[in-house]
């Protein structure tokens, strides 16, 4: 099953990985941040060997982010995210994964699930099963 | 002269035998099975169009030779480590030892079960036996599954080094592990039907039907383990449930129910075969879940029409399937089956109890069922708010469309 793990965040200044940012992430010490930061790349390889992650994007920082609306048939482009809020998306993946109990413990293991939250969505397939 | 579809049967028939001698001969798995999938690469653009050779199999294990010991020596050269090419090189034009009958279908097995080998996980014994058991290729296998070629390709060699760090080889297991390890056989089997079956309009697009896929490779199951039982049973539950395909959804890819599919358009051939295959096993084998299933996908089929449908002996059915284990999606079926035989307030009794399981308080067929029970017992409000219910928790856009379309129809 596949599922859509969106990443959010709150940096102080944007940028990746963008858990070490964070106010959390920075009142850490070196060694902290650096075991953090190999839990996400130990956990990217296992997930990248073993033909779970279909892939992978970082986002930019949202001040270069543009949202459009189509009213009337006028299209009015707005700078900013749509969605006005402290924490942002900061990255998303699209995992493969066997069990929703394996989705959840790739989800729980990105760093950002401590310091803010990593939300899981289920992608829509196009099969159906006999009713 | 052979179409195209046949020669691709043909080789594809011929992968697992292949790559059984090729094994025999280099002995290791993981390197010989990148050199049969070559050889079978090389065959798709080469017999097409010269022809089919008078022995392929051979042409195949040659090929494949010849293959293997290019990239040993590749190999070799850039770990700069001295290798006897000499004596690996006269073994490249040797035609191979005439293998019997009885080496190809012990092959097949052997193959079979270590490509469902239990240090795999599903998502992998399934990539894997489609490849090495099935001939089909990275690309092939990742448009069958939606995901890039990249990722199938991780799965593959990822299940390959798996396979060789667990230290597992190319021969039979051990007798006291053998019946586990032929039941994840036959679940991978399953498994690789099942993404088949579920898979509507879209699935018209593909060049692999997983479906067929599943059913071919079931047959050779079957021929090598013609007094097992549940492979029996197995064959016999997919051929009577392919058998729906063609009533089983709309040209526009909407899904029809069982009790609405128009049963002339069944597939009656494949019926009369899964019919007489399952009455032939029951009697004769230890009783195990696929038979089972395959008995009551067999008393539906065989009804003329839905009314006429022997729901007795389906909850009977269902009785003994249970207690192969508890399953709550086998719960769900047998509580339809009640609801038919004493009312559907004693098929709601059942979902009570499923009910209680926070995972399938969850699921969407629950509701489904739920509604669709309901319905019956005449409180359409109910039954509404239980078919929206279910829309909202499946993640299948066919269904998604039916479950709505069913609560529409029961009124704003």
């Amino acid at each position: 099953m596949k599922y859509l793990m969106l990443i959010y965040s709150n940096p102080e200044t944007w940028g990746h990985p963008i858990f070490l940012r964070t106010a959390e992430g920075l009142a850490m010490s070196d060694a902290e941040r650096v075991a953090m930061t190999e839990e996400l790349d130990t956990l990217l390889t296992e997930i990248r060997e073993s033909g779970e992650l279909i892939s992978v994007a970082a986002l930019a920082d949202p001040a270069n982010a543009t949202t459009v609306r189509v009213r009337n048939s006028v299209r009015l482009t707005t700078d900013g995210p749509y969605v006005e809020a402290k924490e942002q998306l900061a990255g998303l993946f699209v995992v493969d994964c066997a069990t929703p109990e394996r989705a959840e413990e790739i989800a729980g293991r990105f760093p950002d699930a401590r310091f803010f939250a990593v939300e899981m969505r289920p992608i829509m397939g196009s099969s159906g099963e006999e009713m | 002269m052979s179409t195209a579809a046949e020669t691709e049967d043909l080789w594809r028939q011929l992968a697992p035998q292949v790559l059984g001698a090729v094994v025999r001969r280099y002995g290791d798995f993981e390197t010989a099975e990148d050199a049969v999938q070559e050889a079978l690469l090389a065959a798709t653009t080469q017999w097409p169009a010269d022809g089919v050779p008078d022995d392929p199999k051979s042409w195949l294990i040659r090929v494949a030779s010849r293959r293997w010991i290019d990239q040993r020596r590749k190999d070799s050269a850039r770990s700069r480590r001295e290798l006897t090419v000499a004596s690996l090189d006269s073994a490249s034009d040797q035609v191979a030892p005439p293998s019997g009958a009885e080496t190809a279908a012990d092959d097949t097995l052997t193959l079979l079960l270590l490509c469902c080998h239990p240090a795999l996980t599903q998502p992998t014994q399934v990539a894997l036996t489609l490849r090495a058991v099935g001939g089909l290729s990275t690309a092939q296998i990742a448009r069958a599954f939606f995901v890039p070629e990249a990722t199938m390709a991780q799965r593959i060699s990822r299940a390959k080094q798996r396979i060789k760090d667990a230290g597992a080889q190319f021969e039979p297991p051990p007798a006291d592990e053998r019946v586990e390890r032929m039941r994840a056989v036959l679940h991978v089997l399953y498994l690789i039907f099942n993404e088949g079956y579920t898979a509507t309009a879209g699935s018209d697009l593909h060049d692999v039907e997983l479906t067929r896929e599943a059913i071919r490779l079931t047959r050779m199951a079957r021929a090598v383990r013609p007094d097992d039982g549940e492979v029996a049973g197995l064959f016999a539950l997919m051929l009577l449930t392919d058998a729906r395909r063609p009533a089983r959804t709309t040209a526009d890819g909407r899904l029809v129910p069982l009790a609405e599919q128009d049963r002339s358009r069944w597939d009656h051939a494949s019926i009369d075969e899964g019919v007489g295959l399952i009455t032939e096993t029951l009697p004769r084998s230890p009783l195990g879940p696929y038979q089972l299933q395959a008995a009551i996908a067999a008393v539906h089929d065989e009804a003329a029409t839905a009314d006429e449908t022997d729901w007795p002996q389906i909850v009977a059915l269902y009785d003994l399937l249970e207690r192969f284990g508890p399953n709550p999606i086998v719960t769900l079926n047998r509580a339809v089956a009640v609801a038919m035989v004493d009312g559907p307030a004693a098929g709601l009794e059942i979902l009570d109890g499923i009910g209680a399981d926070q995972r399938m308080a969850k699921h969407h067929r629950l509701h489904a069922v739920r509604a669709h029970l309901l319905d019956m017992a005449g409180d359409t409000d109910a039954a509404r708010a239980s078919y929206v219910r279910a829309a909202q928790l499946t993640t299948s856009l066919p269904e998604q469309h039916y479950l709505e379309g069913k609560a529409t129809a029961l009124g704003p």
